[in-house]
């Protein structure tokens, strides 16, 4: 993992690359902007998951829906002394748009990557529009690595001055077809440059662990760092509609009875016999269930070796991630020194 | 082979609008095997408008006929008489045969009577799939002969995606992962390994995005390009 850091022995000397380098078991939360251009929201979301995390991703249009760009919610983040992981997908940019959006990310900041193929657009509220898909999440990877390492941009051509170093990272989805090739996909990944991979998210640890097995037979776990992908259920509907529509999602049955029995002393009745103070008192009950489940789960993935942290999806419920991370006894967050001198730029390192 | 579907009547007719001499012009090559523009659909598309128009109280004089193949310029000229009296043509034939007529007949206004979807084949009687998306720089070699570009929803060239599941794309059950399809295939024949060569970005300038595309043999041209 050491072959292009630079003479701090840092690739680019994030934070997250710090925490992860150091050994602590890591915590990513995400952050999704808003379907406006409110900055506000940002604020009030980064608030929420200050020091409880050791970075925060930035989604990039998640499922296809307009929301604020990835880049520009990163740069209020920044602002707001946070540091981002920004979210690139292949769907709405071309390599031009890709490399150019990311200098840009640089020159305001940011310092953290997740290349990502990305939704298809039929599942967003623009199903009608045209999709890019120029380059893949792979090839995306091997572009911002090469842009960081060799200084050139993905044409071949050299540039001269500052290049945009990027911890690079890159998703898995451990249980989408066909899963006996996952394994070898991630390590694709790994070769094409992924410094740290955060996966889809797990609720079933047995076959999760059974993924990291062969992960570890190749020997990938030794050259990414490997975040597992973890998110709070907010109801029984929600957990059933993982498990059946959503693909690459294993939701075990015990966990959805779990979910479902924490709604228990209100059974048997329809929403209309409840009244707001039961409808809410249920939806509290959930929650904090689906909190607990949470909490234990990234208790299990903490034993799975070759696990470097937890990625903490708490989608529109951002509110999850302090009491999440503290119930898992990772509050507070470490910290590491940042690294002198800072990380080469404005040439090869 | 292209494969194309009929528009519906309605559009058909409003495309005549209020032309009353017309002529169907089936096409019989791709769109004659998907069952779209054949001689049998030109003839059953020119007695509906009959009927149709007659319905609508303004009847309308329509006759068919059909080419063995729209998009050369020999065998338009086989129809050059007939289109000498009509108001206006009513293609059958695939985006390149109404190109074809309107150029070749340029004192005449034609309309399409198909939508050309796409080039593939039956894999059975009354279904056609895509198969190809003429993308100009053929990668069939490093997929076992399945198309990522045509078949993946994505096309990636380093797939799967997280949104495979149990065979199927994530976008409709309905459509196969061409990854899993692509996978199997090497995993029978023993080739997994090509899956494990990171594939670099494509050169799209081959395919439409390189702009409208033309080829040139000068070893078949009659006429030798002047100086």
């Amino acid at each position: 993992m050491d072959t292009q850091a630079s003479s701090n022995g840092y690739l680019v000397g994030s934070n997250l690359e710090r925490m992860l380098r150091a050994g602590h078991f890591a915590v990513t939360a995400e952050l999704g902007p808003p379907q406006n251009a409110d900055g506000r929201v940002i604020r009030e979301k980064a608030a929420l998951l200050k020091g409880y995390c050791d970075a925060v991703n930035l989604t990039d249009n998640q499922t296809a829906i307009v929301r604020m760009s990835s880049i520009s919610a990163g740069a209020i983040v920044v602002q707001e002394g946070l540091e981002p992981v920004i979210q690139m997908t292949c769907r709405d940019r071309n390599r031009l748009a890709i490399q150019s959006d990311l200098l840009g990310a640089y020159a305001l900041g940011m310092r953290n990557l997740l290349c990502l193929t990305g939704d298809h657009q039929t599942f967003g509220n623009h199903p009608n529009s045209k999709n890019v898909f120029d380059i893949d999440s792979l090839q995306l990877v091997k572009m911002v690595t090469d842009m960081r390492d060799n200084c050139v941009f993905q044409c071949g051509e050299a540039f001269k001055g500052m290049e945009a170093r990027f911890f690079v990272g890159a998703a898995a989805a451990p249980f989408a077809g066909p899963t006996e090739f996952r394994p070898y996909r991630l390590a694709k990944k790994v070769k094409a440059g992924a410094n740290f991979i955060q996966t889809q998210l797990v609720y079933d640890v047995e076959a999760f662990a059974g993924y990291m097995e062969k992960v570890r037979e190749l020997g990938v776990h030794k050259q990414t760092y490997i975040l597992a992908g973890v998110g709070p259920l907010k109801s029984p509907g929600m957990a059933r509609y993982m498990k059946n529509s959503v693909p690459g999602i294993l939701v075990p049955d015990e966990l959805i009875e779990r979910m479902s029995a924490a709604g228990d002393p209100w059974a048997g009745k329809k929403a209309d016999e409840l009244s707001k103070e039961d409808k809410r008192a249920r939806t509290q009950a959930w929650r904090d269930e689906g909190i607990r489940i949470c909490i234990e789960l990234i208790q299990k993935l903490r034993q799975v070796k070759g696990v470097s942290g937890v990625h903490i999806m708490a989608i529109e419920w951002e509110e999850a991630v302090k009491p999440i991370v503290e119930g898992a006894g990772l509050y507070p967050r470490p910290s590491v020194e940042a690294p002198t001198p800072a990380p080469a730029s404005g040439g090869s390192v | 082979m292209i494969i194309a579907e009929q528009k519906p009547l309605s559009e058909l007719k409003t495309l005549l609008g209020s032309a009353q001499n017309v002529l169907v012009v089936g096409c019989g090559t791709c769109v004659t095997v998907c069952f779209a523009g054949g001689s049998r659909e030109a003839a059953i598309v020119a007695a509906s408008l009959r009927m149709a128009s007659r319905l609508d109280g303004g009847p309308k004089e329509v006759r068919d006929v059909t080419v063995q193949r729209q998009c050369e310029w020999e065998y338009l000229d086989q129809i050059a008489e007939q289109v000498q009296d009509v108001d206006i043509i009513l293609s059958l034939g695939c985006g390149i045969g109404v190109q074809a007529i309107a150029e070749h007949f340029p004192q005449r206004w034609v309309v399409p009577g198909l939508n050309t979807s796409f080039l593939g084949l039956p894999t059975e009687q009354g279904i056609w799939a895509e198969r190809c998306a003429a993308c100009g720089d053929c990668v069939l070699g490093l997929t076992g002969g399945i198309c990522p570009i045509a078949r993946c929803s994505k096309s990636l060239l380093n797939g799967p995606c997280g949104g495979s599941e149990g065979g199927h794309c994530e976008i409709n059950p309905d459509v196969d992962c061409a990854w899993q399809l692509i996978y199997d295939r090497l995993s029978s024949m023993g080739k997994l390994d090509l899956l494990l060569e990171l594939q670099p970005p494509k050169n799209w300038r081959t395919s439409r995005d390189g702009g409208p595309r033309k080829i040139i043999r000068q070893d078949l041209r009659l006429v030798a390009e002047e100086e």
